[in-house]
């Protein structure tokens, strides 16, 4: 196949690349004992927050960036970030809200209003840290669902947010959810009450805005027993110049017959082609299953210059079971090393993984995934597929699967392909008169059907065309 | 001994070290201390020795023979090769000195086998031509460790268009009335178009603590076939480190076969560099621990040049407490394209104690490749048990048949007829649970 044809199919640049001038409340950079303080003030928290941020950031200053991941990280200066930006006004209602806010929001694509009358999705919307509006809400409060920003989680169900923050994901996990832990600026707050199933799908906006921000989000989704919800996320970043730095949590618990499906579209903005700028999204996202609970993780990663995200399930309930789904795109001089950890304590536990990587340009696109099954987890049964396809020859496609396994009567099995599109499938399609660039948009939605399969029909659409925007040029 | 034992060891003994041993060795020893020096005993908190923790088998209180002592034991009074009909020709390395066997004659000519600081004096160019040019590059704190210490070895070099027609066995034992250590380093040279097959037998005599880590440097030339077999059947207190790095040039074959039947704590880190393209590999091996035993193989292969075809498979049967690791990386580099790799990885738990530890892994950065792995863990096929059980067949029986099969797949890539049976028999009997006896040499006896 002629050269110019992948280059072609494989510059496309970044669609959402804007800034919108909205007022932002900046405290200076830097990191310290005090500017946690100062975090914690701004937000009125309560005196048990703050001891939580304060412990995280005494244990954070003990820790080193890891390095075992398969990527290349230029050091990151933490004392030039600043960690809080807030939109200065306050917005009560709707007519309230910015106008430079909704246009944003609508040269993205997502009109709130209309995404509200069309889909009958709650939006929680997130522009840099603080949640500007909450939508639907009186919706959910009737069936006691709880959707609101984790501001005002603290403020009005504090019980709740203390009994399970931390709860999975622990402020001394790693060095990015230590650092999270201790600047958090805000995110989302969900609580199904039992047996409640959530009749919307539930969906927050990321939006990283304002220069040299870093964004701490932090979400805490627990689903009480026998209750469903779907959840969504999705980010989209303005173009930048300078890295931004994206350490966020999230924290899953589904108790007894539960079960949470938490899907992500992440297309922060991964820099332009010779690899300058990008945000570093480094995140830490674990789930924890009761008994019987199902926790299905899915998500297309086609932004950010770095990804290190491993979304995880503690299989702690008998019988309890956890899915992941994941596409990753790399493309131009992006990194990503991303996968799952499913941890089987309980006994008859089940997870279920299907990766598929995609290289192009000279990106580094990795699969790393741990599979342990406890001794007690007896029963328990594991599936992983991770495929990769490589386009053009400057890229690379790795895999690093783990599996420890220390019981008789688990199976546990793992399947990896690498391989480029081969030259038969394409002649194929031209023999059928499908141009050399329709046929590669084909074949590689077709490679990625399986996982967009999972996600929900909104986003499925704004998925796929993800996905055709980073690889792009003109595919079909 | 600590880390710092061996520090003090060495350089309160360098002199004594290096004056019984050739110049060609000595030339690295220096430097590798000094890698060892800085990165000390492999140890479980690095990625590649996570799961095997040698550092306990380091801290025993060894006595390394560095003055070169004559051991008083000759190795063919003692051990006589069991594997019945093989014909082979036989060398020993005991502990970590080389004995010549009585009957090792008849060589094609040109050929030569000895040990590897006779080959330095006679040799030296050869040697230096070879000697630890894949060992330097190889960062691990095991290879460094032996570059410090090892005096001796074995040496084989088969030159152009020979080809030796019977195998060539080396009979590593480890003896000795002490905790003993032993570092030898190994080196094979296969020229254009040569063809050799190397058994290598691993066992230990006595039942005290041992400790060898060996080298083994394998160069294969263009068009040349090589086959290399590790059979391992030491005791519960040995612990056996074994680095076998290949290099292979164009349009050459090499089978490598690693058989573990009987062990205490072993780790083989095997290398294969494919230099030349159209190279051919097949890497394969097997593991079967019961009791306490620690079963670790860390392979890498490094698709340096196009067209090459790599092709792996590793099976453990593990029981009782015993733990198995299985490290498989293969690299495939920028321009190696039309590289064809495969790898596969499979493990049965039969007790609820045995661990299994997997990490298949590919590394590739070319884009017109064909590679796959695939792990799994499980157990023996319940309806394959039943269909056994249904025609009169105890579940004992229908279980071992099961488990035989399942290391077919090894066991029937060797190539050799008679060391073929011989394994199948050691395998079946192992599995049974049986010491594996023969009337041949003193340890039975």
């Amino acid at each position: 196949m002629p050269e110019n044809i992948i280059e072609d199919f494989t510059k496309g640049e970044y669609k959402y690349g804007f800034t919108s001038d909205i007022e932002t409340d900046i405290i200076p950079t830097g990191l310290n004992e005090d500017v946690v303080r100062l975090i914690s003030a701004k937000k009125e928290e309560p005196e048990w927050l703050l001891n939580f941020r304060l412990k995280a950031f005494e244990h954070w200053k003990k820790l080193e960036p890891p390095t075992w991941a398969h990527l290349d990280i230029p050091e990151i200066d933490f004392q030039k970030i600043s960690y809080f930006a807030a939109p200065k006004k306050k917005v009560k209602s709707m007519d309230e809200v910015d106008p430079e806010l909704i246009k944003t929001f609508n040269k993205l694509g997502i009109p709130l209003e209309e995404q509200m009358a069309l889909s009958g999705m709650a939006v929680d919307a997130v522009m840099d840290s603080v949640s500007v509006k909450t939508t639907f809400k009186e919706n959910l409060m009737e069936k006691g669902i709880i959707f609101c920003s984790f501001s005002e989680a603290v403020k009005h169900h504090p019980d709740l947010v203390q009994k399970y923050l931390g709860s999975v994901v622990p402020y001394a996990d790693n060095y990015y959810a230590a650092l999270n832990s201790a600047v958090f600026s805000d995110g989302s707050f969900v609580y199904i009450p039992k047996g409640v199933r959530c009749p919307m799908e539930l969906s927050t906006y990321f939006r990283i805005n304002a220069e040299n921000t870093g964004q701490f989000e932090r979400t805490l989704i627990v689903a009480d027993e026998e209750a469903y919800v779907s959840y969504l996320e999705g980010c989209t970043a303005p173009q930048r110049d300078e890295n931004q730095l994206h350490a966020a949590i999230v924290e899953i618990i589904v108790h007894d017959n539960a079960e949470v499906k938490y899907s992500t579209v992440q297309n922060w903005y991964p820099g332009d082609k010779n690899g300058n700028g990008g945000i570093y999204n480094f995140v830490t996202k674990r789930g924890i299953c009761h008994e019987n609970a199902k926790l299905s993780w899915t998500q297309v990663e086609t932004g950010s210059a770095i990804t290190w995200k491993y979304p995880s399930c503690i299989l702690k309930g008998d019988n309890s079971s956890a899915e992941f789904y994941s596409v990753a795109v790399t493309n131009n001089y992006q990194q990503a090393d991303t996968g799952t950890k499913m941890i089987h304590l309980g006994k008859n536990t089940r997870s279920h993984i299907v990766s598929k990587g995609i290289s192009a340009g000279k990106s580094q696109n990795s699969y790393r995934g741990l599979v342990k099954v406890a001794k007690n987890a007896e029963n328990s049964r594991n599936y992983s597929q991770c495929d990769s396809l490589l386009l053009g020859d400057k890229c690379g496609a790795h895999t690093f699967p783990y599996m420890d396994i220390n019981n008789k009567s688990s199976v546990v099995e793992h399947e990896a392909t690498t391989s480029k599109i081969s030259e038969e499938q394409i002649f194929y399609c031209n023999q059928r008169g499908i141009s050399t660039e329709d046929a590669i948009g084909l074949i590689v939605n077709g490679y990625a059907k399986e996982v967009i399969n999972k996600l929900p029909m909104e986003f499925a659409v704004e998925a796929q065309k993800l996905l055709q925007v980073s690889l792009e040029g003109s595919v079909g | 001994m600590e880390e710092q034992s061996y520090i003090d060891l060495y350089k309160t003994h360098a002199e004594t070290i290096k004056s019984k041993s050739s110049d060609i060795l000595n030339a690295f020893r220096d430097e590798a201390f000094a890698d060892f020096e800085k990165n000390g005993l492999p140890s479980p908190t690095s990625e590649r020795y996570r799961y095997s923790d040698l550092k306990k088998s380091y801290g025993i209180n060894y006595g390394l023979n560095i003055n070169r002592l004559p051991i008083q034991i000759n190795p063919s009074d003692i051990f006589r090769c069991d594997v019945p009909g093989i014909k082979s020709h036989l060398f020993y390395v005991v502990n970590d000195s080389f004995f010549l066997d009585k009957n090792a004659e008849n060589l094609p000519k040109g050929v030569i086998i000895c040990g590897l600081n006779e080959a330095a004096e006679k040799y030296p160019e050869l040697v230096r031509k070879y000697y630890a040019k894949q060992a330097q590059k190889h960062n691990d704190p095991n290879v460094s460790f032996n570059m410090t210490f090892a005096q001796d070895g074995f040496f084989m070099y088969v030159p152009k268009n020979t080809e030796i027609a019977e195998p060539i066995q080396l009979i590593n034992i480890m003896s000795g009335n002490a905790d003993i250590m032993a570092n030898s380093h190994n080196l094979i040279i296969l020229e254009e178009n040569a063809k050799a097959k190397l058994l290598v037998c691993d066992h230990s005599l006595k039942d005290f603590n041992f400790l060898s880590n060996r080298i083994t440097e394998v160069f294969v030339g263009e068009n040349a076939t090589y086959e290399h077999y590790k059979l391992e059947s030491t005791g519960e207190k040995h612990t056996n480190i074994c680095n076998l790095l290949i290099e292979q040039q164009k349009s050459s074959n090499v089978l490598t076969n690693i058989i573990t039947l009987h062990n205490g704590l072993t780790r083989n880190n095997i290398d294969i560099c494919l230099m030349g393209e159209y190279a051919e590999t097949k890497l394969c091996g097997m593991a079967i621990g019961n009791g306490c035993q620690k079963i670790d193989n860390a392979t890498n292969i490094d698709h340096a040049v196009p067209n090459c075809t790599s092709n792996e498979l590793f099976k453990y049967i593990l029981d009782e407490k015993s733990k198995g690791t299985f490290f498989g990386r293969v690299l495939v580099r920028k321009d190696a394209q039309k590289t064809a790799s495969f790898q596969t990885n499979k493990n049965m738990c039969l007790s609820a104690d045995a661990t299994m530890y997997t990490k298949p892994q590919l590394e590739i950065y070319a884009d017109d490749v064909k590679c796959s792995h695939g792990a799994t863990t499980g157990q023996l096929d319940e309806n394959a048990l039943f269909y056994l059980r249904s025609r009169g067949i105890s579940e004992r029986e229908a279980q071992l048949l099961l488990l035989q099969a399942f290391t077919a797949d090894i066991t029937e890539n060797i190539t050799v007829g008679a060391l073929k049976d011989r394994v199948k028999m050691l395998v079946e009997s192992r599995l049974r649970n049986e010491q594996p006896k023969c009337t041949a040499c003193a340890i039975c006896k």
